[in-house]
């Protein structure tokens, strides 16, 4: 066998088993949710969490992946592999608008969205950062650094939550009279288990996107990559539990898991460029804003409950930002620019295909059905029917 | 005849039973209850955010004595659900007119 066959079929395999830890994350998310919101509503949010994976899947594969790279095409490993690797990022970016809006949002209209966001907005972003780079000699032209999606991907998500919540609006009586009325988790466990399965599925997310494994040199770098995507994480749940000890003397494990994501958002942008200590850096930083952000977005009366604002959103930037402080030949303004405008245009394309799109299909489901839950309104099949509802 | 019922704290029932059935005490109803007193529950934290949470769990233990048995059996709960804490619970004794046996159609003292 030559040596280029045997790399080929190397790095082949390699992007196959990191696409199949991204998938990973599609439980991620989905126990993730069904842990941060209430009994009534988790057969809802998995049913989204789930068709997401599918219609934002298929979109992308049949529409998004020409949209985003023009043609199918790899001399290096196989291209189907590639195409399955990409098509594993589409879902992540919905997962974090869906995540944020439930409990309320209906299942049709946010179908509808999903195919839109997995083959035109989506691979749009990834077209001008990764991709074929329409917008290559305008003065628009990308040259920001972003290795795994800390903006492409997560802040992506992040600014396309951010319109949705402004289209659907708040839970059911979660802001009353300046008052918010809290609504605990209703499965910690489920919350514990989500949150590990996310952070294995970033191996992939992060590992993967080095490309190859190769050579030394690369087998090297993606080594480094998911030693460093570990510590940030590890850094942001110890921050966010110090933290909350400290202003509460008490340890909030929803807190404290967000916090370890949100390291994990911050170090996406670059983790295959640091060396072995700034990652714990990153993630403090990263885990600190969640703590500081999630009462922030209360006040604002962004309702999102499971802190997808907080740790995508918030973290997406500074994770980006944090490439153009921390590494030496990769310029600041180039960082700041890729995140102002990917977080113009998702936003505002976002908002207006919503917009839209609620025009037809409400995105908000009414007060009974809220009252009722979602799985009843929403699924017909009840998560906990041998539950007594609590109202 | 007295029927004594006591709204206790949770973990505190296998103390009561065992106390209870120290004293001679044959039988009891017991149910799971929620409710709240004069302070009105008390505050968690969720997300850095405070709320209150209402309605706290509780036992009612409900037993059914001669008059005379009541001081004593009153005394016992007392000693036993009692934490020194806030939320340790109440008694009431209020009147009871008739007690029959399904089994055997017993009547008041016999079919305590």
């Amino acid at each position: 066998m030559l040596e280029t066959d045997f790399k080929y079929i190397i790095d082949t395999f390699f992007t196959l088993f990191a696409m199949t830890l991204i998938i990973f994350m599609v439980p991620g998310f989905a126990m993730l949710e069904a842990g941060l919101v209430r009994t009534k509503n988790v057969s809802a949010v998995l049913t989204t969490n789930v068709m997401i994976y599918a219609v934002a899947s298929l979109a992308f594969l049949l529409f998004g992946y020409k949209v985003a790279f023009g043609s199918f095409d790899s001399s290096t490993s196989s291209i189907w592999a590639i195409v399955m690797f990409q098509m594993a990022f589409v879902g992540k970016s919905i997962n974090i608008v869906s995540g944020g809006v439930s409990e309320r949002v209906r299942i049709i209209p946010l179908a509808i969205f999903t195919i839109i966001m997995g083959s035109v907005i989506y691979p749009m972003v990834v077209n001008i950062s990764w991709g074929a780079d329409m917008l290559r000699d305008t003065f628009l032209d990308l040259s920001m650094y972003d290795l795994a999606g800390s903006t492409v991907i997560h802040s992506t998500g992040g600014w396309a939550l951010l319109a949705a919540l402004f289209i659907v609006g708040s839970r059911r009586g979660r802001y009353q009279e300046g008052r918010v009325k809290v609504i605990p988790a209703s499965n910690i466990p489920l919350v514990v288990l989500g949150a590990f399965l996310l952070w294995i599925g970033w191996f992939g997310f992060n590992g993967g996107s080095v490309g190859s494994i190769s050579s030394v040199e690369s087998a090297n770098l993606v080594a480094k990559t998911i030693m460093n995507t570990n510590t940030a994480g590890l850094c942001g749940a110890i921050i966010a539990g110090v933290i909350m000890y400290i202003r509460y003397k008490l340890f909030d494990i929803t807190m404290i898991l967000n916090g370890a994501l949100g390291g994990l958002v911050a170090v996406t942008a670059a983790a295959d460029l640091y060396d072995m200590y700034t990652p714990i850096l990153i993630g403090l930083i990263g885990g600190a804003l969640v703590v500081f952000a999630v009462p922030l977005f209360d006040k604002l009366k962004l309702d999102d409950p499971v802190g997808a604002l907080s740790v995508h959103l918030i973290n997406g930037i500074w994770g980006t930002l944090a490439v153009g402080i921390f590494i030496q030949n990769i310029s600041f303004m180039a960082q700041l620019k890729g995140v102002f405008l990917i977080g113009m245009f998702v936003f505002s394309i976002s908002y207006t295909v919503l917009f839209i799109i609620n025009k037809f299909f409400k995105f908000r489901a009414d007060n009974e059905a809220q009252l009722m839950g979602m799985d009843i309104n929403e699924c017909g099949v009840e998560a906990y029917p041998e539950f007594r509802r609590a109202i | 005849m007295k029927r004594v019922e006591a709204v206790i704290k949770p973990f505190k029932l296998e103390d009561v039973k065992d106390a209870l059935a120290e004293i001679g005490i044959t039988g009891m109803t017991v149910s799971e209850v929620k409710g709240y007193g004069r302070q009105k529950g008390h505050s968690e934290l969720y997300r850095g955010a405070e709320y209150v949470v209402d309605f706290l769990p509780k036992i009612k233990i409900e037993i059914v004595v001669d008059d005379e048995n009541v001081e004593q059996v009153t005394t016992t709960i007392v000693e036993a659900a009692r934490t020194g804490k806030i939320g340790d619970g109440k008694i009431f004794v209020s009147d009871i007119e008739k007690i029959i046996r399904i089994r055997t159609g017993e009547t008041d003292s016999e079919a305590i």
